[in-house]
């Protein structure tokens, strides 16, 4: 039976590989791809079309119509060359700002989700389950709650933040006017070597906002990494630990060469995955910085709402999706061969 | 990413149990228990800190305009910020009701659409043969890669040219209605769906298929008859992202709604709530989050298990 079962199964079900198609297949692709073709790929492909025009409000009025004009490479160039009609936009400034934007924070979360998971695994932990139950609650919060609280929280006057350090410093005689820093809007950057300058360049400087919005995140991002690794760590093989033991390995050796080497295959995908959420991680940069101080906070996805929403500009708004296309899709081939994670795609 | 992160995410709870019981003979000292429970019960208060400081807030008096510290329950706690948001949440002339049902409307109507159209896909693409079948993967994986904000222009453009007069109603602009935000919610979230269905098809095991096959059933009926049936966990899970997306949506709702307060959803009322720095009312918009965080988290803490490892497989969907 089970050597039969096996052969029909090579014959009837799997196999990519070409050969005739499965009568009926087609029949339950149907619906999605009519649905997705109507809403999903001709807005996409009318939306190629659009980045070449100069489209704006005037042209959506239905009773006028009148065409956009067609505008060729414009706007894309505009967009490259930063030469948009909007304050303190620099195209340099947001690839360089987002990419370390998505790198310092998804470092931090795999350190803390890692070091976390490695405290709720010690042996005999009590109260391991209740931890583990309370620390996933950032996670099922709306982001948009999350930001808005934490935008409260880092309020200069009515701010937790700052009335906790205040609390603090009155402990050790600290006067409380000292704790009014303006964390969100403040301009001027506490250090100003984190990210090089050039002459000429954008400037990069790193402002409070930053800071406070990485401190949102890391608080927003460890619990899913912890998750993730303390899967991870239950499928160490116990044995190994006791073969490193007998070979007289330190705890540092046993660490690095057994549980290192098995939480990096779960972890490198979940990596990969956490930078893209935090390459287009909305909430924080509009509702918390909104993007300031002077836009040097803003990321790409920010800058693409603004376009639709504030300034209006679709024919560009068009063609900054495209580019921001092009963008993530680079970002995907580099990290897939990074680690070879679509051979578990089963595509 | 789907075989490799999955498998842990299953048995992140379960094993617990049976390990600490194994291990009742190698426990640590009192000290280092101690100590262990000090580091855990800091991280504790840092998880817990914002969640308590927006309860703490949501309680305090309206007329006043700053807390006065740090204080679980500050000094005259009331519950009038909550009765106020109930009535008349911003100054838009919308009630919480109302919020609250075009929220229920968008987020229902958009994630069961999106699922039962998406899993007859999910099952073609996780078990059947047919030409095309990389490539059309391969659109739905380039749209998954899409944030949402790069479909607002064109879909704003498009639904904006859907314009009909009615006898009775009146103007109606497609893109100023639910339906018009729902449609932009689907191009997005049936990917999704797509997807994360078929990351879930494939774990389920082909023995019971391939029986089938060997009495004569054919794809439809050992869809209906085993597929289908034995998925229903992970299309509740599916739905429930989805629902989740469109509770929280803002991308769409706020572009497209912006004339039309009669269909605004909680989401944006907590947006327009907000105002700026200096005119927030604090304790009433706490009130407002509480009411709108509190429904979702409920059912997320409860299905977290299988929620935590649908997030790994499939959000990537920003």
């Amino acid at each position: 039976m089970t050597a039969l079962t096996s052969r029909l199964a090579s014959l009837r079900l799997p196999g990519l590989g070409g050969g005739r198609s499965q009568r009926g297949a087609y029949l339950y692709l149907v619906p999605a791809f009519a649905v997705m073709g109507v809403v999903t790929i001709y807005p996409l492909l009318f939306q190629v079309w659009m980045s070449f025009t100069n489209m704006a409000p005037v042209n959506l009025n239905m009773r006028t119509g009148i065409a956009p004009d067609y505008v060729g490479l414009d706007n894309y160039t505009n967009i490259i060359s930063s030469q948009l009609a909007i304050p303190n936009y620099n195209f340099l400034r947001l690839i360089v700002y987002n990419i370390f934007w998505a790198v310092s924070n998804v470092s931090i979360h795999l350190v803390l989700g890692v070091g976390i998971a490695l405290l709720l695994n010690v042996k005999g932990l009590k109260f391991r389950r209740v931890y583990r139950a309370l620390y996933i609650l950032p996670v099922v919060i709306p982001p948009i709650i999350v930001a808005t609280v934490w935008r409260n929280m880092f309020d200069r006057d009515d701010g937790a933040v700052n009335l906790l350090l205040a609390g603090i410093g009155g402990f050790v005689g600290i006067s409380p006017e000292i704790f009014e820093t303006d964390w969100l809007r403040q301009v001027a950057a506490p250090v100003g070597w984190l990210l090089p300058s050039w002459e000429g360049g954008p400037n990069l400087s790193l402002p409070l906002a930053f800071y406070a919005m990485l401190i949102t995140n890391t608080w927003l991002g460890w619990p899913l990494n912890s998750v993730v690794a303390t899967g991870a760590l239950q499928s160490v093989p116990k044995e190994l630990y006791e073969a490193a033991e007998m070979d007289g390995a330190t705890p540092w050796a046993k660490f690095r060469h057994v549980t290192l080497a098995y939480l990096r295959p779960a972890m490198l995908p979940y990596a990969i995955y956490g930078f893209v959420i935090t390459f287009n991680l909305f909430s924080l940069a509009y509702w918390m910085s909104g993007g300031g101080p002077e836009g040097r906070t803003e990321l790409l996805v920010t800058q693409a709402y603004a376009l639709a929403n504030v300034q209006r500009l679709y024919g560009v708004a068009a063609a900054f999706a495209v580019i921001m296309f092009f963008i993530l899709l680079g970002i995907t081939l580099v990290t897939n061969r990074l680690t070879k994670a679509t051979q578990s795609y089963n595509l | 990413m789907t075989a490799v992160a999955k498998e842990p995410l299953y048995d992140t709870i379960r094993p617990v149990a049976k390990t600490a019981k194994r291990r009742r003979h190698d426990e640590p000292t009192l000290l280092r228990q101690v100590l262990l429970q000090v580091l855990c019960l800091v991280v504790l208060a840092t998880v817990l800190f914002p969640i308590i400081w927006v309860f703490s807030v949501s309680l305090d008096p309206l007329n006043r305009s700053r807390p006065e510290g740090l204080s679980l329950i500050p000094s005259g706690a009331t519950f009038e910020s909550y009765e106020q948001v109930l009535q008349q949440p911003t100054n838009n002339p919308i009630s919480f009701l109302n919020l609250l049902l075009n929220s229920l409307k968008v987020s229902l109507g958009t994630a069961l659409i999106s699922v039962m159209i998406g899993v007859f896909a999910a099952y073609a693409f996780s078990r059947l043969r047919f030409r095309g079948r990389a490539p059309l993967m391969l659109v739905i994986l380039a749209v998954l890669m899409l944030p949402t904000v790069a479909t607002l222009v064109p879909l704003f453009v498009l639904l904006n040219s859907i314009q009909v007069d009615l006898p009775l109603l009146g103007q109606f602009n497609l893109r100023q209605s639910l339906i018009g935000v729902g449609l932009a919610i689907v191009s997005g979230l049936l990917p999704f769906a797509i997807w994360n269905m078929k990351g879930y098809l494939d774990t389920i095991p082909r023995d019971l298929e391939e029986a089938a096959f060997v009495d004569g059933a054919d794809i439809h009926q050992t869809f209906l008859r085993i597929i289908l049936p034995l998925s229903m966990p992970a299309l509740a899970v599916t739905a429930f992202l989805g629902f989740i997306a469109g509770w929280t949506e803002f991308y769409f709702t706020s572009t497209f709604l912006s004339g039309t307060v009669e269909n605004h959803t909680l989401a944006l009322a907590l947006n327009s709530m907000r105002g700026n720095f200096a005119s927030t009312p604090w304790s009433a918009f706490s009130a407002f989050a509480i009411l709108v965080a509190v429904p979702p988290a409920i059912v997320y803490l409860f299905a977290q298990r299988w929620i935590t490892s649908g997030l790994a497989i499939g959000a990537v969907k920003g």
